[in-house]
């Protein structure tokens, strides 16, 4: 199945529950969540999370350790079934289809979500495979040369084809970190999808290769919908347009305090918990 | 402490020095026992080797197709015997390598943590079954119920039967070191390969098993030279033909069994037949202790990349 296909498909289930439901979705909403509450065994860990994220722009997940701001990412793109003991309650609307009704396919829904770890994780194979991976497992039938093509554009995006344009050949492993981050950016776009989810994305770079990433983050913006987890409040401030603040409760239990565009949430700060966090008092 | 006096006080931390020195000897023995053993073993094998190539050319050993040492004209060419433990070892690893690495990939990937504590000690105990189970079992079931079932004119002694029990003498070998291969992958490699829409059988197959190939491969190898070294089962369900011959549903004599029937005969020392047995140990050991060493290595090539 082609990427147009694919996109075609979507586009159709979309339709349909529109038309079902008649239902007047932001428009401009990528992804939405709806009470989106998330439990490990038992034990609540987020509750209540009702966000929008707007097509083509960069919203930030900001907050203090343990407040859940992961675990709402994994349930973006249901990576969270893969957690044993996860249990997701609530919706996530993708371009208003709830990616956790019974007849969506999580491993489809991947496909056109992509996303970035903490920790570079690129596969022990080369450049070249690493980045045609997903091209691959999703079934694209590409000649050798538009395979070729498609992952030299996922290069470019990613800014990191000047660097390794001379040895796509090289094991991943012979890459710095920052390029083997970047390196991972670039394998999740190749597959085209159509929100990036990014968690912590630079928490063991340096600030070169930090700053490189949020360079491109910001360049490649206007073709995909971006969400980041950050502990970094100053990264949050530089990359992101929105930014929603996720803080614990008494019982340990994740909660938005705050979502709006990123320079009112550093400027004036409606929440008192937040305008802590944000001025450094609370960690 | 505080009540003893300095003398009473160095007295005591002389007394445990000794002992904490005493302790290093006793260990450093059982280190040496196991070292030593090893080069007894492998001098005596090359000098009782050397008296019996005052028989027989080396050249004559390696490539000659008759081993007739226990008959009254003597050919001493290893190859009857070398075949017979090549093609049986062979059979053994047809058998314990689909299957064995099927079971890690499942144990590892698919099954649930409690299947896996069950299944694995259960897994384990195979080789704690002693050999010569086997061998009866391979002799006395596996060729008249099973392989006589398909196969009408296959010898009551027959390399097949051989194999396949060896093979399941060797499962574990192969399920326990590929189980530890495929878990060493670290579970980022999983979910990078999950969140780019990857099916269960594609994080396995192309993220799972590549990476872990070279501890696949060393399981393969570790059981390959534990099949070859099996002597109880090619004994029994064998035969004592030496034979060379590449069809599994003859009788012929693996090197390991040659040894067992002089062995257990009545080979006068100094004879010619008794020096053959350690020219053929010795060359088993040579060929054993390679393959030991490669799969060694591969193993720890692997452990070295995470």
């Amino acid at each position: 199945m082609s990427a147009e296909d694919l996109l075609e498909k979507i586009k159709v289930i979309i339709r349909e529950e529109e038309s079902v439901e008649g239902a007047d979705v932001e428009k401009d909403a990528a992804i939405a969540t709806e009470g989106l509450s998330v439990s490990y065994n038992g034990r609540l860990a987020v509750e209540g999370v009702n966000l929008k994220f707007r097509s083509n722009t960069i919203t930030a997940i900001i907050g203090p350790s343990g407040c859940g701001k992961s675990t709402v990412l994994r349930s973006l793109n249901r990576m969270n079934d893969l957690v044993p003991g996860a249990r997701v309650t609530g919706k996530v609307l993708f371009r208003g289809v709830d990616i956790y009704s019974k007849d969506v396919d999580p491993v489809f829904i991947r496909s056109r979500i992509g996303m970035v770890f903490q920790r570079p994780n690129p596969f022990p194979m080369s450049v070249f495979d690493n980045v045609a991976f997903g091209l691959r497992v999703n079934g694209f039938k590409l000649t050798k040369d538009e395979m070729k093509k498609r992952v030299q554009e996922a290069l470019i995006k990613a800014a990191l084809w000047d660097e390794v344009k001379d040895r796509l050949d090289a094991h991943a492993y012979s890459l710095s970190g920052g390029q083997q981050q970047r390196l991972c950016i670039a394998r999740a776009l190749a597959v085209e999808p159509e929100v990036l989810l990014l968690d912590e994305p630079t928490v063991s770079l340096d600030p070169i290769s930090t700053s490189k990433i949020e360079r491109l983050l910001v360049a490649i913006k206007h073709d995909y919908t971006i969400i980041i987890v950050t502990h970094n409040m100053q990264q949050a401030a530089r990359v992101s347009d929105y930014t929603a603040v996720m803080m614990t409760d008494e019982n340990l239990v994740g909660r938005v305090t705050e979502f709006g565009p990123t320079k009112e949430i550093f400027t004036s700060p409606k929440d008192q918990r937040t305008e802590a966090y944000i001025s450094g008092r609370v960690s | 402490m505080g009540s003893l006096s300095t003398h009473e006080f160095l007295k005591s931390v002389r007394r445990r020095r000794r002992a904490d020195s005493l302790f290093m000897v006793v260990v450093l023995s059982a280190t040496l026992v196991s070292t030593l053993t090893l080069i007894v073993i492998f001098t005596t094998l090359s000098v009782e080797s050397v008296a019996f190539f005052t028989h027989a050319s080396i050249l004559e050993f390696l490539t000659g197709t008759k081993w007739t040492v226990l008959f009254a004209e003597k050919h001493y060419g290893i190859l009857p015997l070398l075949n017979a433990t090549v093609l049986t070892s062979l059979i053994a690893i047809a058998v314990s390598a689909p299957a064995g690495i099927a079971a890690a990939i499942y144990l590892s990937e698919y099954a649930g943590p409690r299947f896996r504590n069950i299944a694995k000690p259960v897994i384990e105990t195979l080789s704690g079954v002693p050999t010569v189970v086997y061998g009866y079992f391979a002799l006395y079931l596996v060729t008249p119920n099973l392989l006589r079932v398909f196969w009408e004119g296959i010898s009551i002694h027959n390399a097949l039967a051989v194999g396949l029990m060896i093979g399941i003498l060797t499962l574990p070998i192969v399920v326990a070191i590929s189980d530890d291969a495929l878990k060493a992958v670290p579970n980022d490699l999983r979910l990078a390969a999950y969140s780019l829409g990857s099916r269960k059988i594609d994080v396995v197959f192309r993220v799972v098993l590549p990476a872990a190939l070279s501890g696949v491969v060393a399981s393969i190898i570790l059981a390959f030279a534990r099949a070859m070294g099996e002597t109880l089962i090619a004994a029994i369900a064998g035969g004592f033909r030496p034979v060379l011959s590449f069809d599994p549903g003859e009788s012929m004599q693996t090197m390991t069994s040659y040894i067992a029937q002089v062995a257990t005969g009545d080979a006068p020392h100094g004879t010619v037949e008794y020096q053959s047995l350690f020219a053929v140990g010795f060359l088993l050991l040579l060929i054993t202790a390679t393959l030991n060493f490669i799969g060694l290595r591969v193993i720890r090539r692997w452990e070295i990349k995470y």
